[in-house]
């Protein structure tokens, strides 16, 4: 019974992230009824409901929080890591064969009336296993092995919950990046992987020539800037892209012109021109790289190649890669295909649910859209629609000032443990509930595709809730045990 | 503060929160466009439709009524056990037909979701009730009433017209007033009377869920709204009138028309074939038998057509002579056989020699009036016969031929009725003469009019001069008409001129058997009829009998115009069945000195003689 010893409880548990995780699942729980309310009026504890469910689960969830600040020894995380994250590997291949479907992806166990997720308790074991790893001494991002290793811990339960059709939750662990970030993770790697997301978007929208154009300007833009050659990219490069990008104009009015679809000049398509250039320039920087010596100049061409070769790729990932749904969510959201009554519905009727709030919200249980079931989902993936309706403007952005109150502290707390295992967990605890929050938030408000995970703390649902005290408990019971000591 | 790494997360994370604030503040507060959808998605506007207006007759008899019938529904989601036996049994229907709709719904389920389904439409309300007495047996089914077009006199198809469902081009002329589904009258009295039949539609306010659910009333229903009947029509017809008027031109290819002269009223009008009112009630499934009808039953010959009036508009230019001073009601004319012009020839009928003004008329001289109208033409007052023809034509239109007479009648054609511009055009500038366009005098030749203009003409001998625009829709509190129809309409000649024709009318039905009368067929002891006979040649095969007749002579109640094609004689069916309306309508019987006529009209049959175009 480790409470007994060092300082005392009040002034070791940090009660500020307590209270805002208290505040968050009252919250939850409000506007669980609100959003199942209907005419009949029915009480908030009766577990005939989702909010009487919801609060025999928030009972459950504080006994657990409890148990883990005042019973468990924070120490046995470290050494439990490994077999946490190796049993919950098995456990998500085995839901894949053994799991009931719910909505076309085999992701959940049933055990009677109560069913979990796997790939929740995926997030905590990852993190423990993240942080467990990566505090060993003599550990550097850096060190290709290290890398590797890290890497495969993510990439494993990533791929698997992603053969499992839950690309949602497997989302979640680009939150990791930001630990890595933190870690020491390069920066380049990160503008790399924002640029294919870019890339991949502009192919999408646009086309492969302009997709390709955006590269070329963005790798010689950052070579002139590494080499303090600003002005040089700006009288040379940037007027020869621009030139470049009027070119498919030019072709079409060309095309207009000639009659004859057959003749010669039609055969050189813009396409063809950007790749003569290329063919001819990289060799070029190629020797001007040898040259110098320069490392720099060798990755930006490898990296231009590795983003051509992306772009020509993507039609071929998005079209045979990704499944039906996905590709219609991603279609919505940059706005290639309009269509409410689709899959654009969902989101069209949570943006109507929540803008119809206003300023102030229309009052507790006062929502017509969220109340008459127009919003889908409405107590899970898209409670926030509830609280912008009936809590307004003002409800709305309280809530996500609260979480990233929340977020915020537990960084700091982070930053002020001298522990790295406590640290690096932080880091994982807070990516994760900032991706939860931002996908879900984004998504009812229309600035993310549709992507059905949970909002932390506030969505109904007792294994997500459960795993999320798990998750920031096992944080406060670290940082308690630090703050004990010292 | 130092940018490290951990500064620089931070300030993701408040950028990242300053997004998402700003897209709600975004959506929240300044765009208002999600606030307007959602009052749309959650209140439902249940319509309550507005019964359609009643069409009257004159008398007050309904001519179009509303009747219910039930549309039989079904909410797939309620449907439990049931007998599909006795479901079928009280419905009529098969229980393959049953098995194979319960199937269908099943298989789009998700697609009916808590919505109701129609299964079976136009139940007549005897069906429904026998359902409606054990409805409870059948969870998940119900009727729907809804109001069709019920007619209960076989008269007037043609007049009333029809409704059916909006289509796009209706939406979008009126798109606050018709949604899809509704109905709008599309001809006839149904169509123009739309504004004042369809009434204005109410509705009650429900709160619904996503699942079309309906949960509750929207404020108690104090914003709901009554839907306001439409209101009645009064039409100037006389259903039993139209009815027999009806059977009359029954097989026979033509028009019939009766004004009542004092007020311009049309009492009945015929255009045969026409519509049967049972094909008006269920159009839809009798359109393709209705179009392709070779007699062509939707277009309304005595508004429409463009026939020569024969010798019925001997009158008219008798009147225009007199009034122009070529001849007076005196002046006699020889004719043997015929008018000789250099060469050619006008025939003529074999009567006695010479004639004044009203003998003419009575026996339908042709010579007279040949005479008649090329002095006319000819008159010294102008300078040419080009002028003296257009004179003319001012005469001619004054009595409403050669233009639309303005009735109610939205289709109504004008006819034509020729002047100098057109003769220039076909012989060269002043390179005819009266003769080239004598056959003019009598009613032939380049001269078009609907069996409505000779009803009208009818009307202004009867009322001596004079004509209400005729009409259709009687004027009510309710239901405004335009003043035109109930202006007196006077014809450029001179009132004191038709006594004498009318008494050449007179003479022309009632001098009796054998006195060279030509409509003495149609004289009906004690009421006075005076009527002129037509034959209008039809180039294509027998003459079109025509006749003219209004009764009694003095204070004439009825004025009526019958058009038969390929009729032969003005007296040989034309008169029959005029004279037959008009004692029917004067002395609500036929006599039975005239029974053996009657029998012998209702039992003509001139199809075969039309050739469908």
């Amino acid at each position: 019974m480790n409470w007994i010893n060092g300082r005392g409880l009040l002034k070791t548990i940090d009660w500020k992230l307590v209270i805002y995780y208290l505040i968050l699942i009252v919250i939850g729980w409000v506007n669980i009824y609100a959003s199942i309310h209907s005419s009949e009026p029915s009480s908030i504890f009766d577990p005939a409901y989702r909010s009487g469910k919801q609060f025999i689960w928030m009972g459950i969830s504080i006994a657990g929080a409890v148990l883990i600040l005042f019973v468990l020894n924070p120490r046995i995380y470290e050494s439990l890591s490994l077999p946490v994250y190796l049993a919950t590997i098995v456990l998500l291949i085995a839901v894949i064969f053994l799991g009931v479907e719910v909505k076309g992806s085999r992701s959940w166990f049933a055990f009677g009336p109560v069913s979990f997720q796997p790939a929740e308790i995926s997030k905590i074991a990852t993190s423990l296993m993240l942080a467990a790893v990566m505090s060993q001494s003599g550990f550097k991002l850096a060190n290709p092995r290290n890398f590797f290793t890290v890497a495969s811990i993510i990439l494993v339960p990533m791929m698997i919950i992603v053969a499992q059709s839950e690309t949602g939750s497997a989302l979640v662990y680009i939150g990791f990046v930001f630990m890595l970030y933190r870690e020491g993770l390069s920066g380049w790697l990160l503008f790399m992987i924002g640029m294919a997301i870019a890339l991949f978007i502009i192919t999408l929208t646009c086309s492969s020539y302009i997709s390709i154009l955006v590269l070329a300007a963005v790798t010689t833009l950052c070579n002139a800037l590494y080499s303090d050659r600003l002005r040089q990219w700006l009288r040379i490069y940037l007027p020869a892209i621009l030139v470049l990008g009027a070119l498919p104009f030019l072709y079409d009015r060309l095309a207009e012109k000639i009659s004859d679809p057959e003749a010669f000049i039609l055969k050189i398509k813009p396409v063809y021109v950007i790749c003569a250039l290329a063919a001819g320039l990289i060799p070029y920087f190629a020797i001007r790289a040898f040259r110098t010596g320069s490392s720099f100049k060798w990755l930006s061409i490898a990296s231009f190649i590795a983003g051509t070769l992306f772009t020509f790729s993507v039609d071929f990932l998005f079209h045979d890669v990704l499944q039906d749904h996905q590709r219609k969510r991603i279609e919505v959201l940059l706005g290639l295909k309009d269509d409410p009554s689709g899959v654009g519905y969902n989101v069209n009727q949570s943006m109507i649910a929540i803008g119809s709030g206003g300023l102030a919200g229309k009052g507790f249980l006062k929502g017509t859209q969220t109340t008459y079931g127009f919003v889908p989902e409405q107590s899970t993936d898209f409670i926030f629609c509830t609280i912008g309706e009936e809590w307004g403007f003002i409800g709305a952005a309280i809530t996500i000032i609260l979480f990233i109150m929340l977020i915020w502290r537990i960084i700091k707390d982070a930053e002020h443990s001298r522990e790295a295992f406590t640290r690096i967990y932080g880091y994982c605890v807070a990516g994760c509930i900032f991706m939860h929050l931002f996908i879900n938030i984004g998504m009812t408000i229309g600035i993310m595709p549709v992507i059905g995970i949970p909002l932390p703390f506030i969505s109904y649902g007792g294994s997500s809730l459960l795993t999320f005290t798990v998750m920031l408990f096992i944080f406060i019971a670290l940082v308690r045990n630090e703050r004990k000591y010292f | 503060m130092k940018l490290d790494r951990t500064n620089k997360l931070l300030t993701g994370l408040a950028v990242a929160a300053a997004i998402l604030v700003g897209k709600l503040f975004y959506i929240q507060i300044i765009d208002d466009s999600y606030k307007i959808d959602a009052s749309n998605n959650s209140m439902v506007h249940a319509v309550i439709y507005p019964t359609r207006g009643i069409i009257y007759d004159r008398n007050g008899k309904i001519l179009v009524g509303n009747k219910v019938e039930y549309d039989m529904l079904v909410t797939p989601k309620e449907v439990g056990e049931f007998d599909t036996l006795e479901l079928c049994d009280i419905l009529g229907i098969t229980e393959e037909f049953l098995k194979a709709k319960m199937d269908e719904y099943h298989r789009d389920r998700r697609k009916i979701g808590y919505r109701s389904v129609v299964m079976l439409t136009h139940l007549p309300p005897q069906v429904f009730m026998r359902f409606a007495e054990v409805a409870y047996r059948f969870p998940g089914f119900r009727g729907q009433a809804r109001n069709t077009r019920d007619y209960p006199f076989n008269a007037g198809g043609n007049l009333l017209g029809y409704i059916s469902e909006v289509n796009t081009s209706d939406i979008k002329r009126n798109p606050e007033v018709y949604k899809p589904g509704d109905y709008i009258g599309k001809t006839g009295i149904e169509a123009t009377c739309e504004e004042y039949l369809r009434g204005e539609k109410g509705y009650n306010i429900y709160l619904r869920n996503s699942h079309n659910r309906i949960e509750s009333r929207y404020k108690d229903g104090e914003m709901d709204k009554e839907a306001i009947p439409g209101k009645d029509i009064v039409t100037t017809i006389d259903a039993g009138l139209q009815h027999y008027g009806q059977e009359l031109m029954q097989n026979k290819v033509g028009s019939l028309v009766a004004i009542e002269p004092s007020t311009g009223e049309i009492l009945t009008l015929v255009s045969s074939p026409g519509i049967d009112v049972e094909m008006l009630a269920n159009i839809g499934s009798h359109y393709r038998e209705i179009a392709e009808n070779p007699y062509k039953p939707m277009f309304n010959r005595a508004v429409q057509s463009s026939y020569p009036p024969g010798s019925v508009f001997k009158l008219v230019n008798g009147l225009i002579g007199l009034q122009e001073g070529v001849f007076t009601p005196e002046t006699e004319y020889p004719c043997h056989m015929g008018y000789v012009f250099g060469r050619n020839r006008l025939g003529c009928h074999d009567h006695r020699s010479p004639l004044d003004l009203e003998e003419a008329v009575m026996m339908s001289c042709n010579a007279y009036f040949c005479y008649v109208f090329r002095d006319i033409l000819e008159n010294s007052r102008y300078a040419s016969v080009s002028e003296g023809l257009d004179a003319w034509n001012r005469y001619v239109e004054s009595f409403g031929f050669g233009r639309r007479l303005g009735s109610d009648f939205p289709s109504e054609l004008g006819g034509t009725i020729p002047d100098s511009r057109y003769y220039d055009s076909v012989y060269g500038e002043g390179q005819w003469k009266a003769t080239n366009v004598i056959s003019l005098s009598i009613g032939q030749g380049e001269i078009g009019c609907t069996p409505l203009h000779l009803a009208n003409l009818c009307a202004i001998m009867a009322n001596r001069g004079y004509y209400y625009i005729p009409h259709l829709i009687r004027g009510t509190d309710n239901v405004s008409i335009d003043s035109k129809y109930y202006e007196k309409q006077y014809t450029l000649v001179d009132t004191s001129y038709f006594p004498v024709l009318v008494e050449g009318m007179y003479r022309a039905v009632n001098s009796g058997y054998g006195s060279g009368g030509t409509g003495t067929v149609a004289a009906v002891e004690g009421l006075d009829i005076c009527g002129k006979t037509g034959t209008a040649q039809n180039p294509r095969g027998d003459d079109n009998s025509v006749f003219i007749c209004f009764a009694p002579k003095d204070d004439p109640k009825i004025a009526v115009a019958a058009y038969i094609e390929h009729g032969s004689f003005g007296a040989r069916w034309a008169a029959p069945i005029a004279s037959l309306l008009v004692e029917k309508y004067l002395n609500n019987e036929i006599s039975p000195s005239r029974k053996a006529l009657e029998t012998r009209v209702m039992e003509g049959n001139l199809m075969d003689k039309v050739k469908p175009e």
